[in-house]
């Protein structure tokens, strides 16, 4: 290697072409070995037939080229689809939260003082930083039946309810509430980032212009900023979805088990049924469901990218 | 726009209080004399002598860092490759696979790339050799591959506004492309990479996921400990390394935002002077 740095040849191949291609072919390869190709694996495995061999699978036996097996049972046993469904629920619940709550966050961020602005954006930023595990487990003590959070809530129905409805406490942990709450938690920054990146590029005085012309201010909001914030909101809603739909610490420490969702599906097919086809058919499953979300993400980053660059060169 | 939006700022506040009410409530409860983790019973600093004594968090806690420094490095060498492939060599073969590729892995669920992962480690120890075992390699290598792609995204996004019309003076005036390279592109985009090491950093120290699922028998980093301990329920112990994380992490990410933004403003002025100098 030594010998190579030092002689002519290899100095005027990596000085000319040489480090472009270094450039290129260095993360292409990595990410092909190890992030394409366990894609591949995975996609081969929910064709492979389990076995109770070391690791547990084979191709071929019965099923002499592909055993589809797995793939009908994702359809026929209700326990698939029905985690199917939570998950497409509890996500699309979760993203419409985070919307409903990021966006006025977002819009409010453009409109205070710009110092205030910073601080208030490093406090966004501040939780991203710190342990998601750890904030999930922030929420477990909140929800717990005797912490003063739920004893606050109890509180408060109790004063709103009729006596012989009162409770003695709020059951919140391992519900679906817990696991939508604490979803939006915890994605909530990644709607209000895209979402603010998006307004804070937007032209004040059309707003101003539309006053002009008489419109009143939600008028304003509906036909001007509401429309070209649509990118933001895509952004957002892509990058709080997907991840969203195949969580798996979120349904495990806060979710009930009588509610499946995938991404715990998943990994127990895997770790605990050591069924590695049936797990490989769930995620590939899964996966046939996200492409569309995941397709228009790449799709739009990209679009956006040239817009700033085009910016940048103007 | 002269109206103060009350109800945005209302909201604003109601969404702070949101982010910040569960962390608060986890640091003061970490201060509980009690045994039980939600009920109050007097202040008491015995949680955090327990916990600093505790051999098994502090060993965790430094093989975590370990992990955390390695692949952040090597995350951020591949990263900011892909970024500079991406940004500024507009045709190669495979550009768009290549453009799948680095986007892909920032939003995947992490039980898919976790499964997918540990199945690769496994074919390869099992037809390879190598690596013989899952623990330290594995993970780390898992880590580089999802942490680089937000290096990329940083160091990409950074070259795209970034004036392309200075390193085009530089060639006109002689240099060599790699030169270029060099002496302007890396030097302007210095600080983008040096956030998307933090980054690759902190997203490598807090990973459960995928570190779940490409570990193996006695590597155990600080969140595997945590989610072990915590799939129990609470405990008042995790509430003390709660606190602490959440007050180095602060403490960090203010001082690196201070530094940042002390450079940039630094660099704004150099450019300032150059103009200045040049009129």
């Amino acid at each position: 290697m030594e010998a190579a740095h030092r002689s002519p040849g290899f100095r005027r191949w990596f000085n000319r072409r040489g480090w472009i291609k270094i450039t290129i072919a260095t993360p292409y390869v990595w990410l092909s070995l190890f992030f394409l190709l366990p894609f591949v694996i995975v996609i081969a495995m929910s064709f492979a037939t389990r076995t109770p061999t070391a690791p547990p699978f084979s191709f071929g036996g019965d099923y002499p080229v592909m055993n589809t097996n797995h793939y009908a049972r994702l359809i026929h046993d209700d326990l698939y689809v029905r985690a199917y469904l939570n998950s497409i629920g509890n996500a699309t619940l979760a993203t419409l939260m985070c919307l409903l709550i990021g966006y006025p966050m977002a819009l409010g961020l453009t409109r205070v003082s710009r110092s205030w602005r910073n601080v208030l954006l490093m406090l966004v930023i501040l939780p991203f930083w710190t342990s998601f595990l750890l904030r999930v487990y922030a929420w477990m003590g909140l929800m717990g039946t005797n912490s003063w959070f739920n004893k606050l809530l109890t509180g408060a129905y109790n004063w709103v309810m009729p006596a012989d409805m009162a409770l003695r406490y709020i059951p919140m942990m391992n519900t679906g509430f817990a696991v939508v709450l604490v979803t939006v938690y915890s994605y909530l920054p990644f709607m209000i980032l895209p979402l603010y990146a998006n307004l804070e590029k937007l032209d004040l005085s059309l707003n101003e212009a539309a006053m002009d012309l008489g419109s009143r201010p939600f008028q304003v909001f509906r036909d001007v900023t509401l429309p070209l914030s649509l990118p933001g909101i895509i952004a957002g809603s892509l990058l709080v979805f997907i991840p969203a739909s195949g969580e798996l610490i979120i349904p495990s420490l806060v979710g009930s088990s009588s509610r499946p969702m995938i991404g715990r599906v998943i990994s127990d097919e895997f770790a605990s049924a050591r069924d590695w086809p049936m797990a490989s058919a769930v995620a590939v499953a899964l996966l046939l469901l996200l492409v569309g979300p995941l397709m228009a993400y790449t799709y739009f980053e990209g679009k956006s990218l040239e817009k700033k660059k085009a910016e940048g060169e103007s | 726009m002269n109206r103060r939006p009350v109800f945005l700022i209302t909201m604003l506040c109601f969404g702070f209080a949101f982010f910040y009410i569960p962390i608060l409530s986890m640091m003061v409860y970490s201060f509980n004399g009690s045994r039980l983790a939600t009920v109050w019973g007097g202040f008491s600093t015995k949680w955090y002598v327990s916990l600093l004594s505790n051999r098994q968090v502090l060993k965790a806690a430094i093989l975590s860092i370990e992990i955390a420094v390695l692949s952040a490095t090597f995350a951020t060498i591949l990263g900011t490759m892909a970024g500079i492939a991406m940004a500024r060599f507009k045709r190669f073969r495979g550009r768009t696979l290549f453009s799948g590729l680095v986007t892909a892995p920032l939003v995947m669920p992490e039980v898919i790339t976790g499964i997918a992962s540990l199945m690769l480690f496994i074919l390869m120890a099992e037809y390879i050799g190598w690596p013989a075992t899952r623990g330290f390699t594995t993970v780390t290598l898992a880590h580089i591959t999802f942490s680089m792609v937000f290096v990329t995204t940083i160091v990409h996004s950074r070259l795209v506004q970034a004036d392309e019309a200075i390193e085009e003076a530089a060639m006109d005036l002689g240099s060599r492309p790699w030169q270029v390279m060099k002496d302007i592109t890396l030097p302007v985009i210095s600080p983008a990479i040096m956030s998307g090491w933090l980054l690759a950093f902190t997203i490598s120290l807090d990973d459960v996921v995928i570190t779940n699922f490409t570990t193996g028998p006695g590597t155990t980093t600080l969140p595997i400990l945590i989610w072990s301990k915590v799939k129990l329920g609470v405990t008042p112990d995790i509430n003390a390394l709660a606190t602490i994380t959440v007050v180095i992490v602060g403490i960090g990410v203010f001082i690196a935002g201070w530094l940042l933004n002390r450079a940039e403003k630094a660099r704004e002025h150099d450019i300032q002077l150059a103009y200045q100098a040049n009129q």
